[in-house]
């Protein structure tokens, strides 16, 4: 049975039913609705649900909450997770599993509450301080803002690393139909994580390696981690990817816009498709590399360009990579892309005569 | 023969990396007697800090977990939060505690966070190298004030003791010294009830324990027990600012 939701609800909700049962927070738009969510279900489930006096103290909760041993997440838009950085580069460096949702805004600096996907360097590169990833998960709709919340925690536990949603200020105000599926998974047992001792040995979870030589093997357990993570967790969805000529690449609100680019070019004639990176670290490499019939590729994102780097990395120059992008919370129209499109159809018959 | 006088179960046999005459040693030890006599050593974690106890996990032989800079009252809010049957205490010195981290104290104050905070305060940065401290004195020569801290340019001593007793959070806020046997004994008594106020479920508890820096103030051991006493505890007066 399908249910009505707003996206920022949605990953409340999934949270619940992932088992998550502790949330530190601190109020920013457009997220509002999720903590608010929880703040009003966590105490008839047991949970904790905890305003803090600012995004730097609210990561550092999530980091000792996670220590314990149990299920937590964290909320916030672009300039709160900016302040988050200094925390997630701990919670990496320690290899705590908690979730982390950025509902993207406009920036920079305070800039706008309308949404953006100019937080995509900050999410996939590092964003804090040394060489670590965190997973990161790009849903498109509400229903994935739930799917995805399961296998965000699902991932941070078997990893033992922090998971991002990426989701941006549409996805969060925008209601739709969701299935809420049952959350089949199990959550582990977590033989390092501080707590109760009875008898064993005493656990000490840091992030400090003062000795170099000690730092620089950390790093590369680490690094090895981040490769096991990238050869078993590239996600991403193909749409009328086979006969293509033309593909978009897309992520979020602008994947959705895409399919409607799409349908309308190929109306057209226009051979086009999409591919739709899921997980954004790590990037879907996999995906660009059967190229098949496709010519040209157009990234199209709410940034200057941040995710077409990725992009042209995983295509290493075999085809030309095209990008559009808005910014400032301005989301393109159908018809603004489509005439990217049908401008990049022109050049490729240009070639062909 | 009987045993009088031993190694605390709850500190490892390590030796302790504090320059001579520094009372981080003495403090630890208290704090690890406590927690043997209040036998909670199985269910007592740790927060350290950043700064000369960033090592504090190796000495402590329970459960332990390092903050960042300042973080350490949040990341104790969280586990307590998680964890509310183990007793959690954080120790922090006063670059850590009373700068960078003053919010995250005052919030867990006024919230009641049911834990300890053991707060060091040697009036200067110890681990970075001698630095101005929140607390460091007027007058002090440290390696960023050369001539002094002078209060138009640098401002005040903060009091930390003092501020967090006015908030309704907080249940015991008290300030000891460790410049003599008699104030040591204090001190550990003072320890103790921090503990057992977390034991009863008694919201915040801080003992804030003034202590020396002979490395960087300068001085030898007993030159610095004399100067925490003639110029620290005039402008941080000793005593309970709040016992609920």
């Amino acid at each position: 049975m399908k249910i009505l939701m707003k996206g920022n609800e949605a990953i409340g909700e999934g949270a619940i039913r992932a088992g998550c049962r502790y949330f530190f927070g601190y109020p920013i738009t457009p997220q509002s609705e999720l903590p608010a969510y929880l703040a009003e279900k966590f105490p008839s489930i047991g949970g904790v649900f905890l305003q803090a006096e600012s995004e730097i103290s609210a990561i550092n909760m999530v980091y000792g909450a996670s220590c314990a041993g149990v299920r937590v997440m964290t909320s916030s838009s672009s300039p709160g997770i900016s302040l988050k950085q200094e925390g997630i580069s701990y919670l990496a460096a320690a290899e705590l599993p908690c979730l982390i949702v950025n509902v993207m805004r406009g920036g920079p600096g305070l800039g706008t509450i309308q949404p953006s996907q100019s937080d995509y360097f900050q999410a996939t590169k590092g964003g804090g301080h040394g060489d670590y990833h965190l997973i990161v998960l790009a849903p498109h709709s509400v229903q994935e803002m739930v799917d995805l919340t399961y296998l965000a925690f699902d991932l941070a536990d078997q990893y033992r690393n922090p998971a991002m949603i990426l989701a941006d200020g549409i996805l969060g105000q925008m209601m739709e139909a969701v299935e809420l599926k049952e959350y089949a998974s199990e959550i582990p047992h977590k033989n390092w994580a501080v707590g109760k001792s009875q008898g064993r040995k005493r656990n000490i979870i840091t992030s400090i390696y003062i000795d170099p030589k000690v730092l620089e093997q950390h790093n590369l357990r680490l690094q090895a981690k981040y490769k096991i993570i990238k050869a078993h967790e590239e996600r991403a969805e193909e749409w009328m990817k086979e006969d293509a000529e033309i593909i978009i690449a897309a992520y979020g609100t602008v994947a959705r816009i895409a399919k409607s680019v799409i349908k309308k070019a190929r109306e057209k004639g226009i051979k086009a498709g999409l591919i739709r990176p899921i997980t954004l670290w790590p990037f879907p490499d996999k995906y660009f590399q059967d190229l098949g019939k496709i010519k040209r590729i157009l990234t199209v994102e709410l940034s200057s360009g941040q995710m077409v780097e990725d992009v042209r990395l995983a295509v290493n120059g075999r085809i030309p990579v095209e990008f559009y992008g808005r910014m400032g919370g301005m989301v393109p129209s159908i018809e603004e892309i489509l005439e990217q499109i049908e401008k990049i159809n022109s050049q490729i018959e240009r070639v062909k005569l | 023969m009987k045993k009088v006088f031993e190694r605390p179960k709850s500190l490892t046999d390590v030796h302790f990396t504090y320059c001579a005459g520094c009372t981080h040693g003495m403090i630890h030890r208290m704090v690890a007697e406590t927690i043997d006599e209040l036998k909670i050593q199985d269910r007592t974690i740790g927060v350290s800090p950043v700064g000369c106890s960033v090592f504090a996990y190796e000495f402590f032989n329970f459960d332990m977990v390092a903050a960042s800079h300042g973080r350490a009252p949040a990341v104790a809010t969280g586990l307590k939060r998680s964890l509310p049957e183990c007793i959690i205490f954080t120790y922090q010195g006063d670059g850590d505690l009373a700068a960078i981290g003053t919010a995250e104290i005052v919030h867990a104050a006024t919230r009641g966070e049911n834990i300890t905070v053991i707060f060091v305060n040697n009036a200067i940065y110890g681990m970075t190298g001698g630095q101005m401290a929140p607390t460091t004195l007027i007058g002090q020569k440290t390696e960023t004030t050369p001539f002094g801290r002078d209060a138009r340019a640098h401002g005040y001593p903060i009091r930390i003791a003092e501020m967090l007793a006015t908030l309704e959070g907080s249940s015991y806020i008290v300030r000891t010294s460790t410049h003599n046997p008699q104030n040591v004994r204090k001190t550990k008594l003072a320890v103790k009830k921090a503990f057992e106020n977390q034991l009863n479920n008694k919201n915040f508890n801080l003992v804030e324990i003034l202590s020396t820096c002979p490395s960087n103030w300068g001085l030898d051991s007993i030159q610095s027990l004399k100067w925490l006493e003639e110029n620290m505890i005039p402008y941080f007066p000793l005593g309970e600012f709040k016992n609920i």
